[in-house]
C-alpha cells in the first residue's frame, strides 16, 4: 500500500499544527462560528445532535493493520468503544470532544493518517473498488491513480471552497463496484484499441435530494492528462456551480443546466488551456506510485492445499459462510474474504474497538497486514490463503464478524440517522435491527439472493436510497418519522435510480411492507431471477397493489 | 489610515475606494467599481493609478485588454447563507479568478482580497496568486502574517510555483 514519504508526512504534521492553533484561538472566542465551521469541516469535524463528530479519511478504502490498532486505541481512549464504517469508505467517530479533536489528529498522523477534507465543500476521499488488485475481472490496479488524484486534491488551494462537497470514484474492472455512475466524477480506466491506458470520463451523478445517473464527456483521455481534466472539470464547476440554494448547488445540476455536450464544451476549452503544464504526468510519475501497489509475495502453490476441501465438507456452517462471505482471487489457491459488519442487533458499520484490534491482528496472520472498507460498510481480508480460511472463519466467528449474509437482504447499509445527525428526519438503524430479525432464517434469505436494502435517514441520501434494489427514505411528517420507498435501484453497470413505490409509509409498518414487497418478489419471480431483474420485468404495479392492499 | 498585509507585511493602505457617484479625485490611488471601469475606460485607463473592484461572478478573460493598464485587482470573498436552510458557505470563486490572471493572463499588478478575508483562507489565497490582504476588521494582523506558514510544501501546482510535488519526487529518482 502507498507509505508516506516525508514530504506526506510534513504536510500531515503541518496541518495538524494548523488544527491545534485553529481550535486554540476559536477556544479563545478569536475565531468567529462562521471561520470555525469552514476550517473544522476541512478536518472532518462536525458539530452534531449530542457531540462532534469527527470522520477520518480512509484512502480508496486501504487500510493496515496498524491504521487499525491506531483507530482501536481512538475508540477506546476518545469515544465510546467503537466507530462507524460509513458508504464513503471511511470512518466516523460520535462521541469524541471539540478540545480533544487535535491531540487525535496527532495520534493518526503518526501512522500516516488524517481526517483532510473528510466533509466540507471540497473534494472528498477519492474511493474505487474494494477488490482493486486482487478482483479476476480487473485490468489494471485503480489504486495508483487513486493515489496521484488524492495529493492532487488535498489543500488544492482552488478548490477549497467549491460550491458543494464533490466526490471521485474510480474503476477499472468489467463490473463496477465502485458506484462510479452515481459520483460528481466517475472515472473508468480503460485500454484503447492500440492498448493505451486512458479514461473515460463521467460527470453529474450524484445522490442526495436529485438523483442523477452522470454523463460520459469524454470517451478517452490519455493517461498523462488526469490531472490537468480533473481541473479543468473543478474550474468550470467553481465558476459557474451554483451558490445560491444548497439544494441546487453540486456539479450534477450544473451539467444538467448547460446539458451534457455544453458542459463538456467548457471544459474542453479550460482543458486546453491547461493541459501542456506540469501537471501532465510523466510515465515514471505513474511508476512511482505504482510501485507501491505490486502483488504481494503469493505462495506459488497455495491451491495445493489438502485440508481445504474436507473442512468444506465436514462443516456446513463454514461451507455456508465461504458461499456467502467470499469471494475468488485472481491467485489461485487465495481467496477474498468479506468481513460483515451486519450482525444482528448491531448498526450496520459499527465496529468496535475489540473487533477492530483482533482484525488487525488477523491481516497480520492471514492477508499481509491489509484490511479494506467497502462502500457497503463491510470489511474485506483480501489475500487470504485457502489453507488459512477454516482458522481464520472460526476466529472471526466468536467475534461476530462471521455472519453468512454478504449480499443478503440483511447485509444493508444506512446512514446514522436520526439516532445521531442533526439532518435525520427519522432514524434508519432500528429499522435494519428490525429486518435483520425479521429476516434471520438464512435458507430464506439465501433463496432471495442478491438483494440490496439501502436506507437514509433523510434526503441527503447518506444511506444510498435511491440506488437500492429498495430504497427507503425517511421522511418527517409533522414531527412523526414515516419512510418512503423506492424499487429498481443499483449503483453498479446498470445504474439506475429506484422507482417511487407510493404514499410514505408510517414507521410501525415499515418492515411489514418491506416483508410484503419480498413476498410479490417471490411470487413472480421466475426461476433464479434477481429481484432486481423481477422489478424491471413485472413493473411497479404487483408490488404495490400487495404493499397498499388494505385487505391484508 | 487602514492597515493591510502587502506582501507578506503589514503596511498603511495607499489605496481608497471610490464610490461610483464620487468624482474621480485630481491624483491619488483609487479603486473602481467594474461598472465604473468599464464606463470611463479611457479616462481611467490612462492616469495609471486606478484600480477596479470585480465581482466574482467575472470572466477574467474579458479584462485581458486591461490587464497591462490595471496596477490592481480587488477581488471579492464572502461568506453567504445558500438557501434553504443551514450553515453559511464560503464563496471560493475568487481563488479561481486569481489563478487565471496569474498564470494565464499573466498579470503582475497587485491582487488585493477583499471582504471576508480571515486569517486562515489566507494561505491558500497567496497561494492562488494574491499578495494583498484587506484583513476583516477584528483580526490580528500580527497573527495572520503566520498565515504565509501554514504549510512549507505543497502537492498541488499554482500561482505561487507551478510545480507539482511529483515532480521533486521525479528527479529524488534518478
Amino acid at each position: 500500500m502507498y507509505r508516506y514519504d516525508t514530504f506526506d508526512q510534513q504536510l500531515v504534521n503541518e496541518r495538524v499544527a494548523a488544527f491545534r492553533d485553529q481550535t486554540r484561538r476559536y477556544l479563545a472566542g478569536r475565531i468567529t462560528d462562521d471561520e470555525f465551521r469552514a476550517l473544522r469541516l476541512r478536518n472532518g469535524l462536525y458539530l452534531q445532535r449530542f457531540a462532534p463528530m469527527l470522520r477520518i479519511s480512509i484512502p480508496y478504502g486501504l487500510l493496515s493493520s496498524r491504521q487499525m490498532r491506531c483507530l482501536a486505541h481512538i475508540a477506546r481512549r476518545y469515544d465510546k468503544d467503537y466507530g462507524h464504517f460509513t458508504t464513503r469508505q471511511n470512518i466516523q467517530f460520535n462521541w469524541p470532544k471539540l478540545e480533544e479533536t487535535p491531540d487525535i489528529l496527532a495520534e493518526l498522523a503518526e501512522v500516516e493518517m488524517h481526517a483532510i477534507q473528510t466533509s466540507g465543500n471540497a473534494v472528498r476521499n477519492i474511493t474505487t473498488d474494494p477488490l482493486a488488485g486482487v478482483a479476476k475481472d480487473e485490468w489494471v490496479d485503480p489504486r495508483p491513480y487513486c493515489e496521484i488524484t488524492r495529493q492532487w486534491a488535498s489543500f488544492h488551494p482552488e478548490f477549497n471552497f467549491l460550491p458543494r462537497k464533490f466526490k471521485i470514484a474510480f474503476s477499472a474492472s468489467t463490473t463496477d463496484r465502485a458506484a462510479t455512475m452515481v459520483h460528481d466524477i466517475g472515472v473508468h480506466i480503460v485500454r484503447n484499441a492500440r492498448g493505451e491506458i486512458g479514461y473515460t470520463v463521467y460527470v453529474g451523478g450524484g445522490l442526495g435530494r436529485t438523483p442523477m445517473i452522470g454523463h460520459k464527456i469524454r470517451e478517452f483521455l490519455p493517461e498523462a492528462d488526469l490531472l490537468s481534466y480533473c481541473e479543468a472539470i473543478l474550474r468550470v464547476y467553481n465558476r459557474l456551480g451554483r451558490r445560491d440554494n444548497i439544494h441546487k448547488a453540486r456539479i450534477k445540476i450544473l451539467v444538467k443546466a448547460l446539458g451534457p455536450a455544453q458542459f463538456a464544451e467548457q471544459v474542453e476549452a479550460e482543458w486546453k488551456q491547461i493541459k501542456d503544464t506540469p501537471l501532465k504526468l510523466e510515465r515514471k510519475d505513474l511508476d512511482y506510485f505504482r510501485a507501491f501497489f505490486q502483488p504481494h509475495p503469493y505462495e506459488a502453490k497455495a491451491d495445493d492445499d489438502a485440508t481445504f476441501t474436507p473442512a468444506l465438507e465436514s462443516d456446513a456452517s463454514f461451507a455456508t459462510w465461504i458461499r456467502h462471505n467470499t469471494r475468488e482471487h485472481r491467485v489461485p489457491g487465495y481467496r477474498i474474504v468479506f468481513i460483515s459488519l451486519k450482525a444482528r442487533g448491531v448498526a450496520p458499520g459499527d465496529c468496535t474497538s475489540a473487533q477492530m484490534d483482533a482484525l488487525a491482528g488477523l491481516a497480520d496472520l492471514y492477508s499481509f497486514g491489509e484490511i479494506r472498507t467497502t462502500h457497503d460498510q463491510n470489511l474485506v481480508l483480501a489475500d487470504v490463503k485457502q489453507a488459512d480460511l477454516y482458522a481464520l472463519w472460526q476466529a472471526l466467528t466468536p467475534l461476530h464478524l462471521a455472519t453468512p449474509n454478504i449480499g443478503t437482504l440483511t447485509d444493508l447499509i444506512c446512514c446514522p440517522g436520526l439516532d445521531f445527525c442533526s439532518l435525520a428526519n427519522a432514524g434508519s438503524i432500528g429499522i435494519a435491527q428490525e429486518l435483520s430479525e425479521r429476516f434471520d432464517k438464512l435458507d430464506y434469505l439465501y433463496d432471495l439472493g442478491e438483494l440490496q436494502i439501502k436506507m437514509s435517514g433523510c434526503m441527503n441520501g447518506c444511506g444510498h436510497h435511491s440506488v437500492g434494489h429498495i430504497g427507503v427514505l425517511g421522511v418527517d411528517k409533522e414531527g412523526e418519522e414515516w419512510y418512503q420507498l423506492t424499487l429498481g435501484g443499483s449503483a453498479s453497470n446498470d445504474a439506475a435510480l429506484g422507482d417511487r413505490l407510493g404514499p410514505a409509509i408510517a414507521r410501525d409498518r415499515v418492515v411489514e411492507a418491506i416483508t410484503r414487497l419480498v413476498e410479490t418478489y417471490l411470487a413472480q419471480r421466475q426461476e433464479d431471477e434477481r429481484f432486481l431483474d423481477t422489478y424491471r420485468r413485472v413493473g411497479l404495479e404487483p408490488f404495490k397493489q400487495n404493499v397498499y392492499d388494505t385487505n391484508h | 489610515m487602514t492597515q493591510i498585509i502587502r506582501d507578506q507585511r503589514i503596511v498603511t493602505d495607499d489605496w481608497c475606494r471610490l464610490d461610483d457617484a464620487a468624482p474621480l479625485p485630481a491624483a491619488g490611488r483609487v479603486i473602481v467599481s467594474l461598472a465604473r471601469w468599464r464606463a470611463e475606460t479611457p479616462v481611467l485607463k490612462a492616469r495609471g493609478d486606478v484600480g477596479v473592484a470585480i465581482p466574482s461572478e467575472l470572466d477574467v478573460a474579458e479584462l485581458q485588454d486591461d490587464l497591462p493598464h490595471l496596477p490592481l485587482i480587488a477581488l471579492y470573498f464572502v461568506f453567504i447563507q445558500p438557501r434553504p436552510e443551514g450553515g453559511r458557505t464560503f464563496d471560493g470563486r475568487a481563488y479561481s479568478q486569481a489563478r487565471v490572471l496569474r498564470e494565464r493572463h499573466g498579470f503582475r499588478g497587485e491582487i488585493r482580497a477583499t471582504g471576508d478575508v480571515f486569517r486562515d483562507s489566507m494561505f491558500y489565497m497567496h497561494r492562488c496568486g494574491i499578495n494583498a490582504f484587506e484583513v476583516k476588521p477584528g483580526q490580528d494582523l500580527d497573527d495572520a502574517l503566520n498565515a504565509f506558514k501554514d504549510f512549507t510544501l505543497h502537492y498541488q501546482g499554482a500561482a505561487d510555483d507551478p510545480i507539482p510535488l511529483f515532480h521533486r519526487r521525479r528527479q529524488a529518482d534518478t
